[in-house]
């Protein structure tokens, strides 16, 4: 196997017995980008000259516990000295002069940041179609979308351009494209990664998460950035457990419940077929496991369009051209300058969701929309407290189909918004969710959603991580190289 | 003005809370410093900054909370108040719209003689806006500079109920008010430098009415007197429109300085929709009661409790106890000269009147008075000792205040001690009785004059500085002996 | 149903976006598809419910009053597009 193919860990254990150089995979992991990035196009900035001083350095001095493992980091996070444009125009040039925590973290933990990856403009999109300069491909058939947010994060660890990334996930965007592109996708409770220099999108549903390859990854990857943050006070002062601790745990005894409103006939035949004979294994394996009704489950996706369009039309607000990103030089006056310099900045979508946020919270509207749908997130908050009461864990579909076509969803935009019709009730309850792949439909990855309880994320792990090792897909992209 | 009116008026003040960081950042509030020197990514609004509460800001509005009569509130939180401006960096201000900290207080302002209770709406905590400085002229086209050292710093919003009648009400309120913050030590209250900040809402009705007029709200009142003649020009612009039959729209209006005149700002302003909602980046409040009381038992004595203990103690006049009380400094200088000479009467009148007079003339703050309460005291004591008289006094106060050096000193250096030792001065009276036999025959013939020409003449011999108590005894003394 | 006109203009002016002519029709149209959708929300009686602002039960997440020292003016202002005398520039405010 060639290094770019290998997991953190297997990388880590290398470096340990000095069998492997930090060099070494800087080269191989550069390499595989080099030959499949013209297809898959998951980076916005590639910084390769750093990242092969840096792995040569740390090869000379102890590296913490990466010791110089390569990543990728979505392009929401500020990243010091490189440029962060969350896909936009308006960002384009923008360079900050600060590191986002979990940025940091990483990089104090030995970690080699390799450039930052495609997404959809400001984290609106579930296809990464939405980015201001060029959309990404799904490394298992160009064709498709790799899935958005998110999508360069995804699907740069599927082509094995990287050994993990990070991303945001604000109704499904670390989950959608972890399911389509047959990557493992954690999203933690909201509070448990910092969001200090993430670009933020909606902030009571914003959350950074890990792409990886395996779980194992996933769990060593949130050690290094999960944690209470002096900067972010809706980060929560819990201890971080060693998440690889639960790993081995097993299944016996789970509770595990499914909604029966996540397998509906909005749900593809083959993607429901695969999570019931996942729930077989579980059961078969020890796992207690019934189904349960989340009774407020198509009320989700509506509410989420409120509150967080809303959050994000303030949020977005401070683009205004005066301290930074794009400016539009031909104003005359201080509302041409706003308006202007935003709409040459913006695209479609971030456009469309700034209006109907602003909307949402505007004199008449706002009791009708924005206060009914944080209303109805408290039943949805209802509804899983409730289950969660006799169960440990809920898992569902993470999708309703595999990958769709590029172009295909770019006519209506509520069609691409039903995309995340299973995962954003996870982000409205303010839950930990992870996906992981659980089979293929017609050659494409399908995802399986595990659900927990607040801070509950060891236990996804564990559950996550048996099912893991009983049935790993042993097959990759056939990005057609080598 | 017609006196059928009546002129209602609410204010809404800004204070700035004298913390040393803002209210989301580290960086420090210090007034003055070069324009862009004071800011960081999280108060400049960057892309991925998030706000972390300084505790400091809301023990400070618990603290006026309570020096108003306010009640504090159990739970609150702080809210989005979205709008586009360019000294705005988020493009929303941090505030605190349906559950602010502090509600339904009052202060009392002394009107005429009587006490009156105004009543106070609400405090909440905000956060303040940068600078703009305006530039171009007839010939260059209209830009602005924005300098954002201000953005963040935390404000303190207080509401009043239109309970004031007229100016003079509201310029009562402001001083009083500016007492309470003072007192409270919870901003610097310096309109010169914006830490205090006011805005007039103004409508007039005739008496009797119950329903309030059309209101104006009233910006850009750099002073108390700004306040005062804004508002007695805007009533009067009420008035006149409503005898003349216009109508009149609510509306903002700016004052402006140099033409004493108020102007409409229609044209800037559209309607505000501000799209509230609550601030998902800031966990809400929780105040319980132990910290208030906690805070309740640090506070210091405030202005109108140090007003009745004037009163009460010291048998000040109302008028002087309520000047005395208009500063913490001032209070304090006062009460530690009493404390060490025991005459308030005196003490109040020197330093209402010469010491007020001579640090107004040098633009000084009673902080930056170069003598103390301790001089001033024994200035006093030898005052009632006789060893100076009351004239010689003004001028010593002045050398003090201009030096800080002991009145002990200074008579001594310029020879200022008075003259009470009666053998001496009768000696000095003897002389000049015997100079001028005529004066005392024309005494002794009844004419007043002559009394007042002798004691001239002891001042001219000692320079002024006899006693002039002592004088006048002895001088009877001796007349009347040498007379019939 | 559409939103009209005046609505998208009225919206787009408070959040500062020039919209072409083809921008408001098609915004009119899909905004208007998607509130109809999520007028869904209206079957669900929520009277009684208190509105869910914040996930996290915690409350009073302060910092200390300490002063660190700002980034230097060059740092902070080095993405600005145009800054005169040390200051932002904007063009008129009306």
């Amino acid at each position: 196997m060639e290094l770019y193919e290998l997991t953190v860990h297997q990388l880590v254990n290398l470096l340990d017995k000095g069998e492997v150089s930090s060099r070494e995979i800087a080269d191989s992991i550069l390499d595989r980008i080099q030959s499949v990035e013209s297809k898959v196009k998951a980076f916005l900035t590639l910084d390769e000259d750093r990242a092969r001083e840096q792995a040569s350095q740390t090869c000379r001095q102890a590296g913490g516990f990466l010791q110089g493992i390569p990543y990728g980091l979505k392009d929401l996070f500020c990243t010091r000295g490189m440029r962060t444009t969350c896909a936009s125009r308006m960002l384009e040039h923008f360079v900050p002069p600060y590191d986002a925590t979990a940025a940091r973290k990483l990089a104090q933990a030995g970690g080699i940041l390799v450039g930052k990856l495609n997404m959809d403009e400001f984290a609106m999109g579930s296809s990464t179609e939405h980015s201001a300069f060029f959309a990404t491909h799904n490394p298992w058939d160009l064709e498709r979308v790799p899935g958005g947010s998110s999508g360069g994060s995804a699907a740069a660890v599927a082509a094995d351009e990287v050994p993990f990334s990070l991303g945001s996930d604000t109704g499904g965007s670390i989950r959608q494209p972890a399911s389509f592109c047959g990557v493992v996708g954690f999203r933690p409770t909201y509070g448990r990664v910092s969001r200090w220099g993430v670009v933020a999108f909606a902030s009571s549903l914003d959350q950074v998460g890990v792409f990886s390859k395996d779980v194992r990854d996933s769990a060593l990857v949130m050690n290094l950035i999960a944690g209470h943050d002096p900067l972010d006070s809706t980060s929560v002062n819990l201890e971080v457990p060693d998440y690889t601790a639960f790993l081995n745990k097993g299944i016996k005894g789970m509770k595990i419940a499914y909604p029966r409103e996540h397998f509906g006939p909005g749900v593809q035949n083959e993607i429901k077929q695969s999570v019931y004979q996942a729930l077989q294994w579980f059961e078969q394996n020890g796992a207690v496991v019934e189904e349960v009704s989340l009774p407020h489950s198509e009320y989700a996706l509506p509410a989420y369009y409120l509150v967080a369009t809303a959050e994000a039309s303030a949020n977005l607000a401070r683009f205004d051209g005066v301290r930074f990103g794009l400016r539009d030089e031909g104003a005359d006056n201080i509302i041409e300058l706003f308006s202007r310099s935003r709409a040459n900045g913006f695209g479609a979508e971030v456009k469309r969701r700034i209006m109907l946020g602003t909307y949402a919270l505007s004199s008449g509207y706002y009791d009708a929309y924005y206060l009914k749908a944080l209303k109805v997130r408290r039943l949805i908050w209802e509804d899983f407290q409730k289950v969660f009461g006799d169960y440990d864990l809920i898992i569902s579909p993470t999708t309703p189909t595999t990958a769709f076509k590029l172009g295909e969803k770019l006519g209506d935009p509520l069609t691409e918004y039903m995309t995340d019709i299973l995962t954003v009730p996870v982000n409205m309850a303010g839950l930990p969710g992870i996906s992981i792949p659980c089979g293929f439909a017609g050659g494409l990855p399908i995802g399986m959603q595990i659900i927990g309880k607040a801070f509950a994320e060891g236990t996804i792990l564990q559950a996550a991580y048996a099912f893991e090792q009983s049935n790993r897909p042993n097959q990759k992209p056939p990005l057609g190289v080598n | 003005m017609s006196s059928d009116y009546e002129v209602v008026v609410g204010l809404e003040v800004h204070a700035e809370l004298k913390t040393e960081s803002k209210i989301f950042c580290g960086c420090s509030t210090a007034f003055g410093a070069e324009p862009n020197t004071q800011v960081c990514p999280i108060c400049a609004g960057f892309p991925g900054m998030l706000p972390v509460l300084n505790r400091q800001v809301v023990e400070l509005a618990i603290r006026t909370g309570l020096a108003l009569n306010c009640e504090i509130a159990d739970f609150c939180k702080f809210d989005r108040k979205n709008y586009f401006y360019p000294d705005l960096p988020k493009a929303y201000q941090n505030s605190q719209y349906d559950l602010p900290i502090c509600k339904q207080g009052y202060l009392e302002i002394d009107v005429d003689g009587h006490r009156k209770k105004v009543r106070i709406n609400r405090a909440h905590m905000e956060e303040d806006a940068g600078k703009l400085v305006h530039q171009g002229s007839i010939t260059t086209s209209a830009y602005t500079l924005v300098d954002l050292n201000r953005s963040g710093v935390p404000l303190l919003e207080i509401v009043s109920e239109p309970d004031m009648r007229g100016p003079g009400e509201a310029r009562a309120y402001m001083e009083k008010l500016r007492a309470i913050l003072l007192f409270a030590g919870v901003s610097d209250c310096k309109m010169e430098e914006g830490s205090l900040r006011c805005d007039a809402n103004v409508s007039v009705r005739l008496r009797g009415e119950k329903a309030l007029g059309t209101r104006s709200e009233i910006k850009n009142l750099n002073s108390f007197r700004s306040l005062e003649k804004a508002i007695e020009y805007e009533a009067r612009r009420h008035i006149e429109a409503l005898e003349d039959g216009e109508k009149l729209v609510q509306e903002t209006r700016t004052w402006d300085e140099e033409k004493q005149i108020t102007q409409s700002l229609r044209s800037k302003e559209e309607a505000h929709d501000y799209r509230y909602f609550p601030e998902p980046d800031l966990p809400p409040l929780r105040i319980g009661r132990e910290w208030v009381e906690e805070v309740r038992a640090s506070l210091p004595e405030m202005p109108d409790e140090a007003q009745k203990r004037l009163v009460r103690d010291h048998g000040l006049p109302e008028y002087d106890a309520a000047l005395l009380t208009l500063t913490p400094e001032q209070l304090d200088f006062f009460d530690q000269a009493v404390a060490l000479c025991q005459d308030a009467k005196a003490v109040s009148n020197w330093m209402m009147g010469d010491m007020s007079r001579l640090l107004k003339q040098n633009n000084m703050e009673i902080n930056a008075c170069r003598f103390t309460p301790a001089q001033l005291a024994r200035m006093l004591q030898l005052i009632e000792a006789g060893t100076i008289s009351g004239k010689m006094a003004k001028s010593i106060f002045e050398e003090m205040f201009n030096s800080g050096q002991d009145p002990e000193r200074i008579i001594k250096e310029k020879g200022m001690a008075q003259i009470s030792n009666e053998d001496e001065l009768g000696k000095i009276i003897e002389k000049i009785i015997q100079a001028h036999p005529g004066v005392v025959q024309d005494y002794h013939g009844g004419k007043e004059k002559a009394f007042g020409f002798f004691v001239g003449q002891v001042m001219k011999d000692t320079r002024g500085q006899a006693n002039p108590a002592i004088v006048n005894r002895l001088l009877k003394e001796r007349l009347n002996r040498e007379g019939a | 149903m559409a939103l009209s006109l005046a609505e998208v203009e009225h919206v787009a002016l408070l959040a500062r976006l020039t919209l072409s002519e083809n921008e408001k029709e098609l915004f009119a149209q899909q905004l208007g598809a998607i509130l109809e959708y999520v007028d869904k929300l209206r079957e669900l009686p929520t009277d009684d419910i208190e509105p869910l602002s914040h996930i996290l039960p915690v409350f009073n997440v302060f910092r200390e009053d300490h002063c660190r020292p700002s980034p230097s003016r060059e740092e902070t202002m080095a993405n600005a597009a145009l800054v005169e005398d040390k200051q932002y520039r904007v063009p008129r405010i009306i």
